[in-house]
């Protein structure tokens, strides 16, 4: 099974690195952009097939490794297990 | 005084600490790798900086997760002193063992200069030979020292003096929470600093103010 994980800075944590691309983009001519945040996007492949036992275990994977929960979210999207092999 | 240092693949800093330690107590330490799942029996337990893992995922995130990080964290629950230095904090903060987290730095770039520190606890086990208020040259180099941690946190660090040195004179170098440059554990015998003391320790670094903050080790051990 195929899961897409996206980790994100919660509201309120300073992002500079978003700020500077918002800066880059207003150089580069791109009007109305009103603010960058910048993420992690993860494939993951599991051997699990059953989606509940599935998004356990990656419940377990971004709270232990993939986000530190001080200043990061992170959502949990699970492939079709039949069109996602 | 017994000491060991914590080798991570990617660990930069672990010789100056090696010598420093060595010069300082006048006990060889003994290096650790990070494969080991036990510290030796030792008085001090040094995480050196250093790019563990080349920063990847986030500064000390894989690191914190090393087997040998199980048995630091056994050592500290046990009371023993247990230092982070650079990313040898990052790694201590990620393994839950100091509260907050480092973030990149506020202006983007790496920093590599000395900057002015003033003790804000002179009691500590790591700080007991300074004096408070007493600000002194420390080198910095990290690209992600921007200390980060809830508004409550940070309170709650504050209050109960857990903040054991602070960036002085206009020189937060990162843009830290409150100038935050070194932090301690609720029970204060872990530590965690960005700066490098293991590098002001002789005439030729300029100043020796760095040998105080492993003499308070020395001293708390004693």
């Amino acid at each position: 099974m195929k899961a897409r994980i996206t980790v994100t800075l919660k509201n309120g944590v300073l992002d500079p690195q978003g700020k500077a691309i918002e800066g880059a983009l207003g150089s580069l001519g791109f009007e109305g952009v009103e603010g960058v945040r910048q993420g992690k996007y993860f494939e993951v492949d599991l051997a699990e097939t059953d989606a509940g036992k599935a998004r356990a275990a990656l419940d377990e994977i971004c709270a232990k490794l993939l986000a530190n929960t001080v200043i990061e979210n992170y959502a949990i999207e699970l492939a079709d297990a039949k069109s996602g092999k | 005084m017994k000491s060991a240092v914590i080798v991570f693949p990617g660990s930069n800093r672990e010789r100056d600490m090696l010598y420093a330690l060595e010069t300082i107590t006048g006990v060889k330490p003994v290096p650790v790798w990070h494969t080991e799942h036990e510290v030796p029996d030792v008085d001090l337990i040094v995480l050196p900086g250093g790019f563990s893992y080349g920063d990847y995922l986030r500064t000390g995130a894989i690191a914190a997760r090393a087997n040998i990080m199980a048995a630091v964290a056994k050592k500290a629950a046990a009371g023993v002193r247990v230092l982070g230095v650079c990313n040898g904090f990052q790694i201590l903060c990620e393994s839950g063992l100091l509260p907050g987290v480092l973030m990149r730095n506020a202006h983007l770039r790496f920093v590599c200069k000395n900057v002015d520190l003033e003790v804000a606890n002179a009691n500590s086990d790591f700080t007991k030979k300074y004096a408070k208020g007493q600000i002194w040259p420390c080198p910095v180099a990290h690209g992600d020292g921007n200390y980060f941690a809830d508004a409550e946190t940070v309170k709650r660090l504050e209050a109960e003096g857990r903040v054991s040195l602070r960036y002085a004179n206009g020189t937060n170098p990162n843009g830290s929470v409150n100038d935050i440059a070194g932090i301690l554990s609720a029970r204060g015998n872990v530590m965690g600093l960005m700066p490098h003391p293991e590098n002001m320790i002789e005439p030729l670094n300029g100043s020796t103010a760095g040998r105080g903050l492993f003499e308070s080790v020395l001293e708390a051990v004693a």
